[in-house]
């Protein structure tokens, strides 16, 4: 059980690093938030549900159920917020008249 | 185990380091908020490490709710408060675009 | 109808949240979840009337989750594969595609449902018809527009 949380884990590392990484290399603000809107969503998820896993594993009282549901449920409502802040952030572009990046203006 | 969590911690906030890249140089203001948003992220993950850090878990993980609550409402403010005030965004259409109001 | 299952879904959060059940805190949870629902019972069933049919939708929608998981893992690798190649090899673009999806409900999801698969971002829904959609690269195109996402959408909340 605590292998499968380390697993868990250091995938979820991973992801937030691949977030990170596209958050400082991607050319334009649209394509920035393909990168970390969801890469962190799913980061966060997995961090989350490893540390669950993780309390879960020194015994089962109501006390760590409760801890873990907790969790969970922190990692359920960043699934439900975090798409929702990036659809209002390209729809704040949107309407500011940000153009998105297109592969032939690339010699601008 | 308290290390694996201590190291992990640090990755993330070595992360935070380089997504404040974007925050402080980003081109446009909304650079900045989907920096301060994907910040807020990582630091709802940090606490709770830091809850299993401390083994008080139980009092971190109500911490990390209040967080990411915040956090939501903090990006959700800030996107309708810019999306009104266009003139901020640089390279926007402001001034030779239809109009003032959206 | 509609008071009872809005106090039923507060209360069960507010157990799950405060963690104590002696009766001085319940007693709390009853009270301050009764006055919220009296403000705010129109929020969570918008269409005035609570059906039964919510719950199985809520249930099939259960069911649709790890298909969803399954789907954002396999594009998330997409998307990492794009961020860590040298050359970085993007051609974003944004489309428009007509949906035969009209419930609100079902149109939430699946707006959410693509902005949560890596790749594709909803920018706009036009008139409840037309979705605007910026994507990453061809693939990630081609396979929202398989429509199979949408598919799915539908058997959820009954629109066949």
């Amino acid at each position: 059980m605590i292998m499968l949380s380390v697993i868990l884990i250091i995938t979820g590392v991973f992801f937030f690093f691949t977030a990170t990484f596209g958050l400082l290399r991607f050319p334009d603000f649209y394509s920035r938030l393909q990168a970390t809107g969801k890469g962190d969503t799913l980061g966060s998820l997995l961090v989350l549900a490893g540390l669950a896993l993780y309390n879960l594993s020194n015994g089962i009282s109501l006390a760590s159920v409760l801890v873990s549901v907790k969790l969970l449920l922190i990692a359920v409502f960043i699934f439900i917020a975090n798409p929702t802040a990036t659809h209002a952030l390209t729809r704040a572009g949107q309407d500011a008249g940000v153009e998105p990046w297109t592969k032939e203006d690339k010699t601008r | 185990m308290e290390n694996f969590f201590l190291i992990t911690s640090l990755i993330l906030g070595f992360l935070v380091i380089f997504s404040l890249y974007r925050g402080v140089f980003g081109p446009t203001v909304l650079d900045r908020i989907v920096s301060v948003g994907v910040i807020g992220t990582k630091t709802t993950v940090i606490l709770a490490l830091l809850g299993f850090i401390y083994g008080r878990i139980d009092m971190f993980v109500d911490i990390c709710l209040a967080y990411a609550l915040l956090n939501f409402i903090t990006t959700l403010a800030a996107a309708k408060f810019f999306r009104v005030r266009k003139s901020i965004v640089p390279g926007s259409k402001f001034l030779n675009d239809k109009g003032t109001d959206l | 109808m509609k008071y009872i299952a809005t106090f039923l879904i507060l209360f069960v959060n507010w157990l799950i949240w405060s963690g104590m059940f002696d009766s001085f805190h319940m007693s709390l949870g009853v009270i301050s979840c009764a006055i919220v629902t009296f403000m705010s019972h129109d929020l969570f069933f918008a269409s005035g009337q609570f059906h039964f049919r919510y719950i199985t939708e809520f249930i099939r929608f259960v069911l649709y989750i790890p298909w969803l998981l399954y789907q954002i893992i396999l594009s998330n690798i997409h998307v990492a594969y794009l961020v860590l190649h040298p050359k970085m090899p993007i051609e974003p673009s944004i489309i428009t595609f007509k949906t035969t999806l009209k419930k609100d409900m079902s149109l939430v999801a699946f707006a959410n449902s693509i902005t949560l698969t890596p790749g594709t971002i909803t920018m706009d829904i036009q008139d409840g018809k037309y979705f605007v959609i910026h994507c990453i690269s061809r693939k990630v195109a081609d396979d929202l527009l398989s429509g199979e996402m949408e598919r799915k959408i539908a058997r959820i909340f009954g629109e066949e």
